[in-house]
């Protein structure tokens, strides 16, 4: 390869090389993204999940183990950012809200797998499909009050038998008040 | 060289880098809190996951291979790898190596970005891979196998190998996806020395993978199935600008599996068998991780970023 074949391409990328260094330095002394900014993003990442993924149900449902072993997950993977309890951190946004109650399971599966890549959450497909219902099933454990309390009364609001008292024993959290007006 | 032999060396290599272990140990305690990985077992090849946002991973990997026409060598590599963004991921790799009988040396660094250009997940996923290598041409560590490297190239002595200065950039196009719990991992490989008079090299590796268990248990374990990740990969070089093919080139199959324990930990073990003539015979690699979250966080605070 000739001088004049060999340079421009080099240059290029060192140049490249050299926009990432400003731009990691850039992010390391940067601005922290907003909570309301990120739980805001998270809900319209749920409402963009296509149709077909939407109507999926979760195969997990009626695994007794499912929550437990989503509660794990959570734990090991997602715990970091949005908080073991779920209600959020500085790094990613509460999961206790009633858009994410009340979202599909196919919904939520789809923003697992998807991630919501340009606003900070990684795509989450490294974990196996049965893994990722697994964590939906813990998400959709936690009970907004009113379902809360139409369980210990036997029944959904919908007038429904409630889901609630498996998935107590999974120690998932209740949504309080203040979470709920995300 | 028989196993008894194979294990003496490896054991004289492991003391003659306490300096490595211990400035690892160092970033380990240095570090914030420990965050749980399901890294992939692969150590050459790339799927297209990258770290997350704000996470740290510290890593340590060795490579022991046999050599014909010289001495065996125990190549080595510190690797820093932190998601900047959940779509870029930027990563610094200290190299060193020892070849017995001759000497132990620091050979190089590296830094790697890793780019995924695409915001949703695919049947294929594109990550854009660029590497700036300053190494010297004694580097043994075989992170990626390109052109026409091949076996012979490694028995020059350390004293006249160290004497030349490589400076390379390296592309690749990380293609990668997920089927039925199988991770299928492509990746093509480009390098430019940036010396004008070298071609550009091509080089390969291909990986696929699978969790043991596709479901998780409900108990903490540390031996449960989905804990483990085995697979295979393979890799080697394609030619050059000049003389594209596989002659007088070097390709590896290897067998690989990775270990990621509750605790943070990952430990991955991968012999891999040479394919042709001018490949090593043998190549045992394993490496140890950690991955640290929250290490943004602390590098803001530290810098005062505001909040």
């Amino acid at each position: 390869m000739s001088r004049a074949e060999g340079r421009p391409v080099g240059t290029a990328l060192l140049l490249f090389l050299a926009a990432c260094g400003l731009a990691l330095a850039a992010s390391v002394a940067g601005a922290q993204s907003d909570g309301d900014a990120s739980s805001k993003r998270f809900t319209e990442a749920l409402a963009t999940a296509p149709e077909r993924a939407r109507a999926r149900q979760n195969p997990m449902e009626r695994d007794p183990d499912a929550v437990a072993a989503g509660g794990k997950l959570f734990e090991q993977h997602c715990a970091e950012c949005h908080g073991q309890k779920a209600n959020g951190t500085r790094r990613g946004p509460s999961l206790l809200g009633k858009a994410m109650q009340q979202a599909p399971p196919g919904a939520i599966f789809w923003v697992l797998t998807n991630g919501v890549v340009r606003h900070g959450m990684p795509v989450w497909s490294k974990l196996p499909e049965p893994e990722r219902w697994q964590i939906v099933a813990f998400l959709k454990s936690f009970q907004l009050p009113a379902e809360r309390k139409d369980a210990d009364s036997g029944t959904s609001s919908d007038g429904a038998p409630a889901r609630g008292a498996a998935q107590d024993n999974a120690s998932g959290p209740s949504v309080s008040s203040q979470q709920q007006n995300e | 060289m028989d196993w008894r032999t194979f294990f003496a060396r490896l054991l004289d290599a492991s003391h003659l880098h306490l300096r490595w272990a211990l400035l690892l140990v160092a970033l380990l305690l240095f570090s914030v809190c420990p965050a749980h990985a399901q890294e992939s077992p692969y150590i050459v090849t790339y799927d297209h996951f990258l770290e997350e946002p704000g996470s740290l991973e510290v890593e340590y990997y060795s490579t022991f291979g046999t050599q014909r026409g010289g001495p065996d060598f125990h190549a080595f590599w510190a690797e820093l790898e932190y998601g900047v963004k959940a779509w870029w991921t930027t990563e610094v790799y200290l190299d060193g190596q020892t070849t017995f009988d001759q000497s132990t040396l620091f050979t190089g660094y590296r830094w790697e970005n890793r780019i995924r250009p695409l915001a949703h997940e695919h049947w294929i996923n594109p990550v854009i891979y660029i590497e700036y290598e300053h190494t010297k041409a004694s580097d043994k560590i075989l992170k990626e196998v390109e052109g026409h490297d091949v076996e012979a190239d490694y028995a020059v002595p350390n004293a006249i190998a160290n004497r030349e200065q490589d400076n390379e950039l390296e592309m690749k196009l990380l293609l990668s996806g997920q089927v039925k719990g199988w991770n299928i991992a492509f990746n093509p490989l480009f390098t430019k020395n940036l010396s004008p008079s070298e071609p550009w090299e091509f080089g390969y590796a291909l990986g696929a993978s699978r969790p043991l268990a596709l479901q998780a248990r409900a108990e903490h374990c540390n031996w449960c199935p989905e804990n483990f990740i085995v697979g295979v990969e393979m890799y080697g070089g394609l030619g050059d600008a000049r003389s594209l093919g596989l002659n007088q080139t070097s390709h590896y199959l290897a067998p690989v599996a990775a270990w990621n324990l509750p605790s943070g930990w990952t430990l991955r073990l991968s012999p891999g068998f040479g394919l042709n003539d001018t490949s090593h015979q043998f190549l045992l690699r394993w490496g140890l991780s950690r991955e640290f979250s929250g290490f943004g966080e602390m590098m803001r605070r530290m810098f005062g970023g505001s909040r």
